[in-house]
C-alpha cells in the first residue's frame, strides 16, 4: 500500500514573503509528497497544532527573520510536550553557520541554508522519515 | 477514539488514507458513535472563497460551543503523486482552537474511489464527538461531486462574475446544492449572480425544498450570520419527517458499495490469482469470463478456509 510522506511546510514571524517557501513546497511535491502549506506569520502554538492535526512525518520551517534561535528551539520544545517529537524538524533561510551547532542539539535535525539545492531537502526528508 | 486526543484521531486518519491494514475492529467500534454530527459539504468553483467562508462559518459553530471538525480536499498533481494542500492558509486563527479539527487530503489515486476515504475521515471526525463537520472540495470532476453529495447540507459556493459558466456548471453540479452563498458581495456584479442562480433554481420542479440563496463577503463579514441561519434552516427542513432518514440512507448506500469495492478490488485484484490469470488470458489460454469465475471461485474457497 501507499504510504504518503507527509509535510508542513511553515513559514513563521512577522517578516516579508514566502517565496522560499513556496519553492520548498514545490520541491516535495514533485517528489511525491503531500504538502501542507500554512502560510505566513505562522505562531509555534499554530504549527505544532497543525502538524499534530495533520499527522505530518516533518515539519520544515522558513525564516528570515533572524529569529531562528528562539523559534525552532520552541517548535521542538513544543512538539515534545506533545509526544511528538518523533516528528522531523527541520530548518531553513538564513542563518548564520555558528547558530547551526545551537539548533541542531535543540531538535532540529538539519539546517539548510541559501543556495541548497532543493533536492537534498527531498534526500533528507526521505532518509529520516522511515514508513 | 476521543476528541481531546488529536494525536490518535490523525493517527487513524493516516493509517485509513494510506489503505494500512489492522484497524477494522477501531473502525467497527467508532461505528456505534457516529451519526450525530451534521455534515456539511462545502464545494464551487476554485478561488471562490471555499476555505474562507468554512473557516467564517466554524468561527460561528465555535462561538455557539460546538466542535467543528474541517476536511479540506485538494487535488492531486498526476505526475508527481504528491500535492500543496493550501487550505488551511485561510484557517490559521482556528488551529489552535481545542473545539477544531482540521485536516487536509489530497485527492490521491485511491482505490475505492476517493470518496470512500473522505466518508472513513468523516466517520472518524464524527466518531471522535464532531458536532458540524464540513467537506470542502473544488466544484469540478465527478469524485468531488459524489464527496459533497454524501453530505447532509450541501452548500454551493458561488462570485459574482461566474456569466455563463453558471450555465455550464449546472449539468450535474448545480442540481446538488442545499443553500448557495453568493461569495465576495464586495465585489461588482453579486445582485446579477444571485438573479441568475435564482432564475436557474426555480427551474427544478422537482425538489420540495427550493435551495436558499445568500449573499456573503468574507471580505467585509457580512451575511455570515444569515448564511448559517440558511444552513440551519435546511438542517430544519431535513429533521422533519424522515427527510434526513432517507437523505442518509441515500448516502451510505453509496459508502456500503464504495467500501465493499475498496475490499473486493484489495482481495481480488491486487491478491491472489488475478496476475496469474492475466497471463493466461494474453496466452489465449483461459478466456477473461472463466478467469472471472476463478477468482470468485478462489474467493469463496478462501473464506472457507478462514
Ligand atoms: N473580494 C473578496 N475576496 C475574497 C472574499 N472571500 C475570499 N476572498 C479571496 O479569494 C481568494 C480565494 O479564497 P479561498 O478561501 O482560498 O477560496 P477557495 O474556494 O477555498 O479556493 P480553492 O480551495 O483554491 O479552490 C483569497 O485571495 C481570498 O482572500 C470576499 O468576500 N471578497
Ligand atoms: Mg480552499
Amino acid at each position: 500500500m501507499e504510504q504518503m510522506i507527509r509535510v508542513l511546510v511553515a513559514k513563521p514571524g512577522l517578516d516579508g514573503h514566502d517565496r522560499g517557501a513556496k519553492v520548498i513546497a514545490r520541491a516535495l511535491r514533485d517528489a511525491g509528497m503531500e504538502v501542507i502549506y500554512t502560510g505566513l506569520r505562522q505562531t509555534p502554538e499554530q504549527i505544532v497544532a497543525a502538524a499534530i492535526q495533520e499527522d505530518v512525518d516533518c515539519v520544515a520551517i522558513s525564516i528570515l527573520s533572524g529569529a531562528h534561535n528562539t523559534l525552532l528551539p520552541k517548535v521542538a520544545a513544543l512538539l515534545k510536550e506533545q509526544g511528538a517529537e518523533d516528528i522531523l524538524m527541520l530548518g531553513g533561510g538564513v542563518i548564520p553557520d555558528e547558530d547551526i551547532p545551537f539548533l541542531l542539539d535543540n531538535g532540529i535535525k538539519a539546517v539548510f541554508t541559501p543556495g541548497t539545492p532543493t533536492s537534498k531537502i527531498v534526500e533528507c526528508i526521505k532518509e529520516n522519515v522511515t514508513k | 477514539m476521543k476528541w481531546t486526543e488529536p494525536r490518535q484521531i490523525a493517527r487513524l486518519i493516516s493509517a485509513v488514507e494510506d489503505g494500512r491494514p489492522g484497524h477494522e475492529e477501531q473502525l467497527k467500534e467508532l461505528f456505534y458513535q457516529t451519526g450525530q454530527a451534521h455534515v456539511i459539504g462545502v464545494t464551487g468553483p476554485p478561488g471562490a472563497g471555499k476555505s474562507s467562508l468554512t473557516d467564517k462559518l466554524a468561527k460561528y459553530y465555535v462561538d455557539q460551543g460546538k466542535r467543528v471538525g474541517i476536511i479540506a480536499v485538494d487535488p492531486t498533481s498526476p505526475f508527481s503523486g504528491g500535492s500543496i494542500l493550501g487550505d488551511r492558509i485561510r484557517m490559521n486563527d482556528l488551529t489552535t482552537n481545542p473545539n477544531v479539527f482540521i485536516r487536509s487530503m489530497g485527492t490521491r489515486g485511491h482505490l475505492g474511489g476517493l470518496a470512500s476515504s473522505t466518508h472513513l475521515v468523516k466517520q472518524i471526525l464524527d466518531g471522535a464527538g464532531a458536532d458540524i463537520i464540513f467537506i470542502e472540495t473544488v466544484g469540478v470532476g465527478q469524485s468531488e461531486v459524489e464527496i459533497v453529495q454524501a453530505a447532509d447540507t450541501v452548500l454551493m459556493v458561488m462570485v459574482p462574475g461566474l456569466g455563463d459558466d453558471i450555465q455550464s456548471m449546472k449539468a450535474g453540479i448545480m442540481e446538488i446544492g442545499d443553500v448557495f452563498a453568493i461569495n465576495k458581495a464586495d465585489l461588482p456584479g453579486a445582485d446579477r449572480a444571485k438573479i441568475d442562480i435564482q432564475n436557474m433554481l426555480t427551474f427544478q420542479p422537482e425538489k420540495d425544498w427550493l435551495p436558499l440563496v445568500q449573499m456573503v463577503s468574507v471580505k467585509e463579514n457580512t451575511g455570515i450570520e444569515e448564511l448559517a441561519k440558511a444552513i440551519e434552516m435546511h438542517r430544519s427542513f431535513l429533521n422533519e419527517e424522515d427527510r434526513l432518514a432517507i437523505r442518509r440512507k441515500r448516502n451510505t448506500r453509496n459508502e456500503l458499495i464504495d467500501l465493499l469495492y475498496d475490499k473486493l478490488y484489495r482481495r481480488l485484484v491486487t491478491q491472489g490469482n488475478f496476475e496469474r490469470y492475466l497471463e493466461q488470458i494474453v496466452e489465449k489460454t483461459l478466456d477473461p469470463y472463466s478467469a472471472i469465475d476463478k477468482l470468485l471461485e478462489d474467493l469463496r474457497s478462501e473464506n472457507e478456509n478462514d
